[in-house]
């Protein structure tokens, strides 16, 4: 690799960062055109960039890309950055994403407050941050990172019901935070590192009378991510915010559970796998029948949900509990069945997210948040001016109807579309694992994954006769283009996948069989500092 | 000195705990200060007690672990009070927007029946 190319792998966390310090330099508001630009630019540089990344590691041996070392010290000691396929293939699912969010934010959303673009900016370093990092602190930074910018997000637009919502989402989340560092002393403690690779090779040497102060730690430090990631019982608090934020940020939320499930997947399976020795699979039954439970609670919660916004929050949680009780299962073809499943679930509801939106445009809740959020911006002329100037549509409710059966399908799992090929996926490795007969898991999971999907499509139908059959005398919304087109390209990436599935699944179980046998990632994270010290001390 | 420690520790965090639980905004957001007090007291415990020791090591030499404090600690430290500072100033703005916007400091955003 060239030089140049090395260094594209810090490229997602200091690209956003630097951007977003620019927005902030050039003085948020008065600038508000430059810095939509610059955010678009930046976003869709860094799609460029991921795909760049995640062919590297497609085409490496090893599956992983490169390992980066921050200031080049060696590596035990230095805080190093993973391009692995895992790594890859979510960070390109985060900027696609991300752009879908803010060009659909473009048409209004960006304007109805204040630092939209660099605080998203901001969210997204972070979110980058933690799907590169390989050091344990340095994630707790990255978390941070993009909590922060989260909170901002999340009470984008003010209004009681988002204040409100993004309290108990921000206290929760600060609560998790300090499990978080709990957890990441403890087992510094025991282990005397913070590098994931490196914990991951000392895991087998530590001593009996250690280990139960090492899992305990990492038993903390699970919950800080299951938080986020919304396992029962720990995802109370997850509808109300996701529900009330606005919608291109609850699109990009659709990925920050998925931040806490890819975490759980890379520890769990790095640190808990079989070379473990006496530790091998700890917790796994906490994990498996916290994402049972979790689908169940979700499934109830969507069939209960009066509103859009919250039946998609629900489906949030349905999906997340699926990856968690995936992942459990601990078998290569599930957790590749999983990766697949986590990608059209992320997908589909970024789209759902933003499509909601449109659809109840027409209807009143929402154009009360909207009014009362142009008032206390005083930016009523501005909005009505652009009104005008946008480009509608035609044919309004039929696309939106097309794309509302669109998120059903992906959402519940129903063919043609990429939900169906994940849960077929993931259903047929679970019941036909390699050696021995079928667990017993399997056989819970089969039909609580059915069962929630069957709800899901209910709950999908009754919202959409609700939106689009029974309201006769409702005012057709105006969606501009800029609105429509992210669902739709969401949409069309979901089609892709079912299409191309089979390279992409290849793909996903290549991944798999490198997160259950994860000596290459800890070879190339340790090793290739091996003979680094000697050529260092040779210079000095 | 790590019994005065681990009660410290345990005080401070019993109180965090139980203030977090309680329905004012304003003494959630104390026991949140609380409590990160007692995680970072915690931290620096996890590097092991040591007193009057430096945290480096000897001057273009490995030195002798020994004889030195543990700074990888005390830079965790250094980091999570920066960015426990930073969230609870956030936070303390959401919660004079919350009270603004509701009319009463209870964490639901109205009062209880």
């Amino acid at each position: 690799m060239t030089r140049l190319a090395e260094h594209l792998m810090i490229a997602p966390v200091v690209l956003p960062s630097f951007a977003g310090a620019v927005m902030l330099a050039l003085g948020g508001e008065a600038r508000r055109n430059v810095n939509a630009a610059l955010n678009l630019v930046t976003t869709f540089t860094l799609v460029a960039i991921s795909i760049a990344l995640l062919r590297a590691a497609e085409s490496a041996p090893t599956g992983v890309a490169g390992v980066y070392r921050l200031g080049d010290w060696p590596t035990p000691f230095a805080i190093v950055l993973v391009a692995d396929r895992l790594a890859a293939i979510m960070l390109l699912l985060t900027s696609i994403l991300a752009a879908a969010a803010v060009v659909f934010s473009l048409a209004r959303w960006h304007r109805v407050g204040v630092l939209f673009h660099p605080l998203f900016q901001f969210l997204l370093m972070g979110i980058n941050g933690a799907f590169l990092t390989g050091d344990l602190f340095n994630l707790f930074v990255f978390f941070e990172v993009l909590l922060a910018a989260s909170y901002g997000l999340a009470l984008h637009g003010s209004g009681s019901a988002r204040v409100i919502a993004g309290l108990h989402y921000i206290v929760v989340n600060l609560a998790a935070s300090l499990f978080f560092l709990i957890g990441v002393s403890l087992i510094y403690g025991v282990a005397g590192t913070l590098n994931m690779a490196d914990l991951a090779a000392r895991m087998p040497a530590i001593r009996t009378e250690d280990r139960a102060l090492l899992e305990a730690g990492a038993g903390i430090l699970g919950i800080a991510f299951l938080v986020k990631a919304g396992m029962w019982p720990l995802c109370f608090w997850l509808p109300g915010t996701y529900a009330a934020a606005p919608p291109p940020v609850a699109s990009m939320f659709a990925i920050l559970t998925k931040v806490g499930a890819y975490i759980v997947l890379r520890l769990w399976l790095l640190l808990f796998g079989a070379e473990a020795g006496a530790s091998a699979q700890f917790g796994g039954e906490w994990l498996l029948v916290g994402g049972m439970a979790t689908v169940a609670f979700g499934t109830i919660g969507s069939l209960a949900s009066q509103d859009m916004a919250r039946l998609a929050a629900f489906s949030v949680l349905v999906s997340s509990g699926t990856v968690l009780a995936a992942i459990a299962i601990g078998q290569v073809g599930v957790t590749g069945g999983a990766l697949f499943y986590l990608i059209s679930s992320t997908l589909g509801l970024g789209a759902f997210f933003l499509l909601i939106e449109l659809v109840e445009r027409g209807r009143e809740p929402g154009a009360d948040v909207l009014a009362v959020t142009r008032e206390i911006y005083g930016e009523e002329d501005e909005l009505e001016d652009s009104h005008e100037t946008g480009i509608a549509i035609p044919a309004t409710m039929g696309i939106l109807g097309l794309a509302f059966i669109g998120c059903a399908l992906v959402v519940s799992g129903l063919p043609p579309l990429s939900g169906f090929m994940a849960k077929f996926a993931l259903l047929t490795s679970a019941l036909n694992p390699p050696t021995g007969p079928t667990p017993t898991a399997a056989w819970v999971l089969l039909p609580l994954l059915i069962l929630s999907g069957l709800a899901a499509l209910i709950a999908m139908t009754r919202a959409g006769i609700r939106a689009f059959w029974a309201s006769p005398d409702r005012t057709v919304p105006r969606v501009r283009v800029i609105e429509i087109v992210p669902v739709a390209v969401l949409l069309l990436l979901c089609a892709i996948q079912t299409i191309q599935a089979g390279p992409i699944m290849r793909f996903m179980q290549a991944t798999a069989q490198s997160l259950h046998d994860p000596s290459d990632y800890i070879r190339g994270v340790l090793g290739s500092a091996v003979d680094r010290p000697d050529s260092r001390r040779g210079q000095t | 000195m790590e019994i005065i420690l681990a009660l410290g520790i345990g005080v401070l965090a019993g109180s965090g705990v139980w203030l977090i639980l309680r329905p004012r905004t304003f003494q959630v957001i104390i026991g949140l200060s609380l409590l990160s007090y007692a995680v970072n007291l915690f931290i620096i415990a996890m590097g092991r007690l040591r007193i009057g020791v430096a945290p480096i090591l000897a001057e273009r030499a490995a030195g002798d672990p020994a004889h030195f404090a543990d700074p990888l600690p005390q830079a965790l430290v250094l980091t999570a009070i920066v960015i426990s500072f930073a969230t609870t100033a956030l936070l303390l703005v959401v919660l004079l927007a919350a009270r603004g916007l509701a009319g009463t400091d209870h964490v639901d955003g109205r009062e209880p029946e």
